[in-house]
Order: C-alpha cells, then structure tokens, then sequence
C-alpha cells in the first residue's frame, strides 16, 4: 500500500515539475514546484520520518517567499524559446543515454524496503537504533544523531549555512562601505 | 521502479538546467534535483512495515530494533535540506543582481563578459 502511495506520489511530482519548467509564467513555475516540496514532504511522513517532513516543510515555504521575492517585482518574466535547435538535440540525447545507463544501474540495487543495515548486521545505523536510547538518552535517535554521534557533522552545517547567508547579504548589499563613507563626506 | 521514478525526475531537473534560458527556470531545476535526491536518500532507508525510529515507553526494544526504519539518512538528509535553504538565497541573490546589472533574466544575453 505504501509503496504505490509513493509510487502515486512520485508521478504527481514528475508532472508538476514538467508543468514548472515548460510553463512560461514565471509565478506559476515557482507555484508548481512548492507543490512538488509539499508532496516529498508528505512522502516524507509515509516512509517513517516525521521530521524529515516538518523540515521539508518550514523550508518549502521559506524558499517560496525567497523565490518570489526575486521574480515578483520584475516586469520581464516571461522569456520564451530554448536554445538554439542543434545543441538542443544534442543534450536531450545525451540526457537520455544518462536516464538509460541510471535504470541499468538503478536495477542493479536492493529491492525497495529492504535496508542497507538489514543486509549488512555491522552497519552503523544498528549500533545506533540498539544503544543510541542508552548511552544518549533521546528517544528520538535522529536527534541523537545528529546531536550526539554526528555532532560535528552538524557543526560543519551551520558553518556552511552561515557562509551561504554572508555570502547572500554581501551579494545584495547595495553600497560598498568605502563609497558609503565617500558620500557620507559630501553631504 | 520507484528508485527509478526518483531518477526520472533527477533527469528532468537536469534538463531544465542544460535546456533553459530564464535564469529563475536554471534554479527551479536545481531544486527539482535537489528534492528527488532527498527523496531516493530517504527511500534508501525504509523497512517494509517500518516504524519512525522514536522510541516509545510501551514498545519493548526487540520490537523497536527489528521495526525502525533507518535513521542514519534521515539524519543526513536534515542536514542536506537546511544547507538546500542557504544556497537557494545565494543563488536568488545572485540572480537578482543580474537582472539589475542587464535588465533581463536571459542568459543568452548576458554577454559583457564574453566581449
């Protein structure tokens, strides 16, 4: 039952991020693709990982408000045509000859709902699930995780997060200091 | 099949960046791949008949140990997400400034730098 709910739910994404990229109205595009976070987000649920979903989320609406804050105000959202006809041609073969060698090596895995860690008795996630309870004390073992075994792990993302938004503000900023202060001279 | 499905739609997010000219569609690509990734990395890790891997005061742990789904993904996947967050704000900033440095969002006509 679950796994043709996914099933379901992965064709309904396929179609709106065809509709994404095909439509030439730019808001209708970012629309669409909100709709293909929110159902990852309820696949997300379906699978056994609530805060995967409530993540997926926060985040989905985050990006949504961001994205139409960079094409809303903008009169010219429109652009219609691809590239030109040859290299065109050229890409969606070779785009096709990579989907080709993927489902070769796509069959090649596990069937779904058979774990790594039910295959393999020494993986980590065994370790975790038997004694993350006992020697972290969270009833959650993704907190435990991502809080405990992998902590620097998470310290290394909000790294990366910080220098992402720095990076964001240094980009959007509209005077430079130095011309600031020059300005600031000559009134 | 449905790790195939979650390739499928890796494989269109990856012509929307080769194929497209607006600047907004190149980025809306780059989240499509970003989600199907996500989503086939949570695949990965689920147990037919799995539960969440939070534990409850009145499941016994043999039970748990044998039920749970895989929560190392899940943990990593979290990590992929909020980083996803911070570097679609650099690209929209990004694309922003190129609209007030040439007025459009076609790449196709940002050409001062080739001249």
């Amino acid at each position: 039952m679950v796994e043709f709910l996914i099933g379901v739910f992965i064709f309904f994404m396929i179609i709106a991020a065809i509709i994404a990229l095909e439509t030439s109205d730019l808001l209708s595009a970012i629309i669409s693709v909100g709709a293909i976070g929110v159902a990852a987000s309820i696949c997300f649920l379906l699978v056994g990982a609530p805060d995967i979903a409530i993540t997926q989320m926060v985040v989905e609406v985050l990006s949504l408000v961001i994205l139409i804050r960079a094409t809303i105000r903008h009169d010219l959202t429109a652009i219609n045509g691809d590239r030109e006809f040859f290299g065109l041609t050229i890409t969606i073969a070779l785009l096709f000859a990579f989907f080709l060698f993927g489902f070769k090596a796509f069959a090649s895995l596990a069937e779904f709902g058979v774990p790594a860690m039910s295959r393999f008795f020494d993986a980590p996630s065994n370790t975790y699930i038997n004694s993350g309870f006992k020697e972290t004390g969270a009833s959650n073992i993704v907190t435990s995780i991502i809080l405990d075994y992998r902590g620097f792990d998470t310290l290394g993302e909000v790294t990366v997060l910080f220098t992402a938004i720095w990076g964001a503000l240094a980009i959007m900023r509209v005077y430079s200091r130095k011309k600031r202060k020059n300005r600031d001279k000559h009134e | 099949m449905i790790y195939t499905l979650c390739f499928l739609l890796f494989t269109i997010g990856l012509y929307g960046v080769t194929c497209k000219k607006n600047i907004v569609k190149i980025i809306l690509g780059l989240l499509i791949m970003e989600y199907s990734i996500n989503l086939f990395l949570i695949l990965l890790g689920w147990r037919k008949n799995g539960i969440a891997p939070i534990i409850d005061q009145s499941m016994s742990h043999e039970v748990f140990v044998f039920q749970a789904v895989d929560p190392l993904p899940q943990a990593l996947v979290l990590t992929s997400i909020v980083i996803g967050l911070g570097v679609l704000s650099l690209m929209v900033a990004i694309s922003i400034r190129l609209y007030q440095r040439y007025g459009t969002f076609d790449i196709t006509e940002m050409n001062k730098l080739k001249r």
